[in-house]
C-alpha cells in the first residue's frame, strides 16, 4: 500500500509502498526494499522505495523450558517475549531502553543494553537464524555455519536480507524486580570515578546534565542494578515475584509546538530530574519496568519534538581518549546550548565484531530538535568523534556523510566485500545504505 | 476440565484473534484449516504463551468427502465450534470460470454445511453445544460486484438460522455473526471506509461475547444493521439501476 513512513525521529519522511511481510518467499524481482519492525530505529535504516513490515510475522516458534533457548519469528517484539516468560522466569539477555522492538530489529542492530561490559550485544546470544538472502534463497547462519553472513547480519542494518527467525538464549531471573542503586555525581570527573568502580554491577548507565557548566559540568545520576532474588524482595513483592505488567501507560497525543522545547525548559528538566532525589545515594528495590524503560510509560514522547522531528546523536570514544574526548564534545554542544532533552552516558566493555556500534570505551547519546544549522554542526562534532578514534551508532544517525562511515567502522570495507557476494544486484536497499554509500544508488 | 473450542479456518486473521482470546482464558484448541504448516506455528505459539492444549487438524472445505473422517478423527468434539472460513474470489474470473464460482461457493457454503452438519448431529445428540459461524453482509441482498460470494453468504444465513431453529428445543446453542467490512489479510490492499470496517479483534470479541451471552444473531459493528436495513428496504425497480 502507498504510503508514507518514518521513524522514531520523525526525520527524514518517506513515501514508499508497505506490505506485511509473514515468511513468504520474496519474489526474485522485487527491488530496493528493506525490512522494518517497529521503526524504532531514529534515522533512514528501515526506509526504502519498498518496506516489507515483519509485525505480523510474530509467532513464537519453540520454547525450552529447561534452557531457556527460544526461537521465533523475526516480528515478534520484546514487549510481547517479557510479557510470556517474565512469568515463567526467563528475562531477555539485552535490552535497548525501549522494549518496543522486534527481534529482528535488535540482531540487525545488534543492541546493546545497560549490560553491555557484562553481556556483549544481543547478537552475542544468539546461536541461529535464518536469513531469506536477496536471490531468494533462505539459508541458516550462526556463528560457525555462514558465520561471514551471520557477522554481516548482526549490526547489517537488514542489508544481508530478510531475518526470518532468530534463536537466542533467554536469562533465568528469581523475580521481575531490579536492586537498585543511584549515586548523584557533581561532574563529569565524578561520574566517570564512579563507572570505574562499580565496574561489576550487571546493569549501570548515567543521566547527564549536557548544559550545565563550571564545576557543575557533565552532573549526572549513576543508575546500578541488578536482578533482585527472591529473599531481597518485600513481603509484598514476594506475593508476585514474576509480574510482568505495573502501572499504565500514558499517550502523547499529538505533536508539541516547537516552543515547548528551548533551552531552557531542557535545562528545567535537567534541573527538576537531578533535584528530584535530594539524597545523594538511593537503594530500592523496583519492577524492571522503570528501571530499563521509563520513557516507554510516555508512549510517542518522539511527538515532544513537535512536527519537525529531531536526531539522535549517539558516539563511542575510545577508553584511552574517552575522559578528553567527552570533555570536549560536551563543551561544544554547552556552548552552543543547542543540548537534549535527554542524554544517558554509558560503559561499553570489549567488543569485537564486523560491524556492531560498540567499543571498549564511554557512549553518550543525545536528542537534537531539527533547527537551521544543525547538519553543519553535527559534521563538526562528526569530525572531532573521528579524530579521537570513535564512531557514530547507525541505527540512530539520519545525517552522518558517506566518508565519516566508511572510516570510522574498521569492518565498514569487509562488510561492503560480503554484501557484494550476496546482494550483488542491489535488491536489498535502504536509503541508510545509499547515504553511507554502503550500495550504491 | 477446561472447555474446548474447534476453530476451523484457524489461520484467518479473525479466526488467530479469537483463538488468543480463548487461550488467554484458559480453553483449550482446536485449530483446522487447510495449511497444516502455518497451523502448527500458531498452536506452537499458543501453547507457549498461554500454557493450554492446542491441537491441530487438516480440513480442507473444498474436500467434502474427507469431513467426516476429519471430524471423527477428534478423539471428542470440542463444545464450541466457530467456523471463520471464507474466500471473496476473484467475481469477475467466477462469472466466466466455474472452477473460481464454485471455489466461492463451496468454501463459504457447501463445505461449511457438509462439516457443521456433522458437529450439529453430534451436539444435537448429547443436547449440547455452541456453533457460531461468520457469515456476511454480502449474503442480505445480491449485488453485481459480488453476488457469487453473496449468494453464498446468504444460503450460510438461512442455513443457520434453520438450525438454530432446530436445534433450540435440543440444548444446541447457534449464533450468526455477520460482520460488514474487517480489515484483514482478505482485505489488505482495498480501500475499506474506517468508520464501517472492524478490526480482527473486534469481530473476535464479538465472537466470544455471543457465545458466552447466548446471542443470535449479531452484527459485529451496530452501524450495519442499519445499513443493511437500508439496503433491504431499497425498492427492486430502483436497486436494479443501482451500481452496487
Ligand atoms: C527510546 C529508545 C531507546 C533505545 N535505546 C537503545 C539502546 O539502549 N541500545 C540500542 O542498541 N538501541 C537502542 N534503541 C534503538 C533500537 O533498539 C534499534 O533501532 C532497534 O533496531 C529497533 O528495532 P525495530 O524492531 O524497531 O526495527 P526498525 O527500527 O524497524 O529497523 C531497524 C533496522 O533493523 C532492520 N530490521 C528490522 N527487522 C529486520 C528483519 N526481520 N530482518 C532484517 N533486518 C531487519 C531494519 O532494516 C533497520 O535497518 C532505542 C530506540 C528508542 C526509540
Amino acid at each position: 500500500m502507498k504510503t508514507t513512513v518514518s521513524n522514531w525521529s520523525n526525520y527524514p519522511v518517506k513515501d514508499t509502498t508497505l506490505t506485511h511481510w509473514r515468511g513468504e518467499s520474496i519474489p526474485a524481482d522485487r527491488k530496493n526494499w528493506i525490512a522494518r519492525g517497529l521503526g524504532r530505529c531514529y534515522g533512514d535504516a528501515a526506509l526504502s522505495d519498498q518496506i516489507l513490515s515483519t509485525v505480523k510475522h510474530n509467532h513464537i516458534l519453540e520454547f525450552n523450558p529447561e534452557s531457556g533457548v527460544i526461537c521465533c519469528q523475526s516480528g515478534v517484539s520484546l514487549h510481547n517475549l517479557l510479557e510470556v516468560f517474565v512469568p515463567k522466569g526467563w528475562f531477555l539477555p539485552v535490552t535497548p531502553g525501549t522494549k518496543f522492538i522486534t527481534v529482528g530489529g535488535a540482531l540487525a542492530s545488534d543492541i546493546h543494553g545497560k549490560n553491555h561490559h557484562i553481556a556483549g550485544c544481543f547478537g552475542d546470544h544468539v546461536s541461529s537464524c535464518t536469513l531469506l538472502l536477496a536471490d531468494g534463497k533462505r539459508i541458516r547462519c550462526s556463528p560457525t555455519e555462514n558465520s561471514e553472513v551471520f557477522n554481516a547480519t548482526r549490526g547489517g542494518m537488514g542489508l544481508t536480507g530478510m531475518i526470518d527467525t532468530v534463536t537466542f538464549q533467554l536469562k533465568k531471573i528469581e523475580s521481575s524486580y531490579i536492586k537498585q542503586r543511584q549515586i548523584k555525581a557533581q561532574n563529569l570527573n565524578e561520574v566517570l570515578a564512579l563507572f570505574d568502580k562499580y565496574k561489576s554491577y550487571t546493569y549501570s548507565m548515567a543521566w547527564i546534565d549536557c548544559l550545565k557548566g563550571g564545576k557543575n559540568f557533565g552532573r549526572s545520576i549513576m543508575m546500578m542494578g541488578e536482578h533482585a532474588t527472591l529473599d531481597e524482595l518485600t513481603s509484598k513483592q514476594q506475593q508476585t515475584p514474576l509480574i510482568s505488567k505495573v502501572g499504565h501507560d500514558i499517550n502523547m497525543p499529538i505533536n508539541l509546538p516547537g516552543f515547548v522545547l528551548n533551552s531552557l525548559s531542557v535545562k528545567a528538566f535537567n534541573w527538576l530530574y537531578f533535584h528530584k532525589n535530594v539524597k545523594k545515594v538511593i537503594e530500592n528495590t523496583v519492577h524492571y519496568d522503570p528501571f530499563f524503560y521509563p520513557l516507554d510509560s510516555i508512549l510517542h514522547w518522539n511527538r515532544m519534538y513537535g512536527k519537525k522531528g529531531f536526531v539522535q546523536y549517539q558516539f563511542v570514544l575510545p577508553i584511552s581518549n574517552s575522559k578528553e574526548g567527552l570533555v570536549k564534545i560536551m563543551d561544544r554542544i554547552r556552548q552552543k546550548g543547542w543540548g537534549s532533552f535527554l542524554s544517558v552516558l554509558k560503559l561499553f566493555g570489549k567488543q569485537e565484531s564486523l560491524i556492531s556500534f560498540p567499543m571498549e570505551g564511554y557512549t553518550l547519546a543525545l536528542d537534537f530538535p531539527l533547527k537551521k544549522g544543525l547538519f553543519n554542526f553535527l559534521d563538526e562534532l562528526d569530525e572531532l568523534v573521528l579524530d579521537l578514534g570513535g564512531r557514530i551508532y547507525l541505527t540512530k544517525d539520519a545525517r552522518m556523510k558517506a566518508d565519516t562511515f566508511m572510516n570510522s567502522y574498521p569492518g565498514s570495507r569487509e562488510f561492503l566485500q560480503i554484501l557484494k557476494q550476496i546482494n550483488p544486484d542491489l535488491t536489498v536497499q535502504s536509503d541508510l545504505a545509499k547515504r553511507l554509500s554502503i550500495l550504491p544508488s | 476440565m477446561n472447555q474446548r473450542v474447534l476453530l476451523i479456518g484457524a489461520t484467518s486473521d479473525v479466526a488467530k484473534a479469537c483463538a488468543y482470546i480463548y487461550a488467554e482464558k484458559q480453553y483449550n484448541l482446536v485449530l483446522a484449516g487447510r495449511k497444516p504448516d502455518e497451523l502448527q506455528i500458531l498452536a506452537n505459539d499458543i501453547k507457549i504463551r498461554h500454557n493450554v492444549a492446542c491441537d491441530y487438524l487438516k480440513i480442507d472445505l473444498m474436500d467434502s468427502n474427507t469431513h467426516a473422517e476429519a471430524i471423527n478423527s477428534l478423539p471428542t468434539i470440542p463444545d464450541i465450534t466457530l467456523c471463520f472460513a471464507g474466500y471473496l474470489g476473484d467475481h469477475a474470473l467466477a462469472i466466466n470460470n466455474w472452477a473460481e464460482a464454485e471455489r466461492i461457493i463451496q468454501t463459504n457454503y457447501t463445505g461449511v454445511v457438509s462439516l457443521i452438519n456433522l458437529v450439529a448431529n453430534h451436539y444435537e445428540k448429547q443436547k449440547k453445544g455452541t456453533i457460531a459461524i461468520l457469515s456476511s453482509v454480502a449474503g442480505e441482498r445480491g449485488r453485481q460486484s459480488n453476488y457469487l460470494y453473496g449468494s453464498a453468504k446468504a444460503g450460510l444465513t438461512a442455513y443457520l438460522s434453520g438450525l438454530r431453529n432446530r436445534l433450540a428445543s435440543q440444548g444446541v446453542h447457534v449464533i450468526s455473526v455477520i460482520p460488514g467490512f474487517i480489515d484483514t489479510r482478505m482485505t489488505e490492499g482495498l480501500k475499506l471506509p474506517k468508520p464501517l470496517t472492524a478490526s480482527p479483534h473486534q469481530v473476535a470479541q464479538a465472537v466470544f461475547k455471543a457465545v458466552k451471552k447466548k446471542k443470535n444473531i449479531v452484527y459485529v459493528l451496530w452501524m450495519w444493521r442499519y445499513i443493511m436495513l437500508i439496503i433491504k428496504a431499497i425498492p427492486e425497480p430502483l436497486f436494479k439501476k443501482l451500481k452496487l
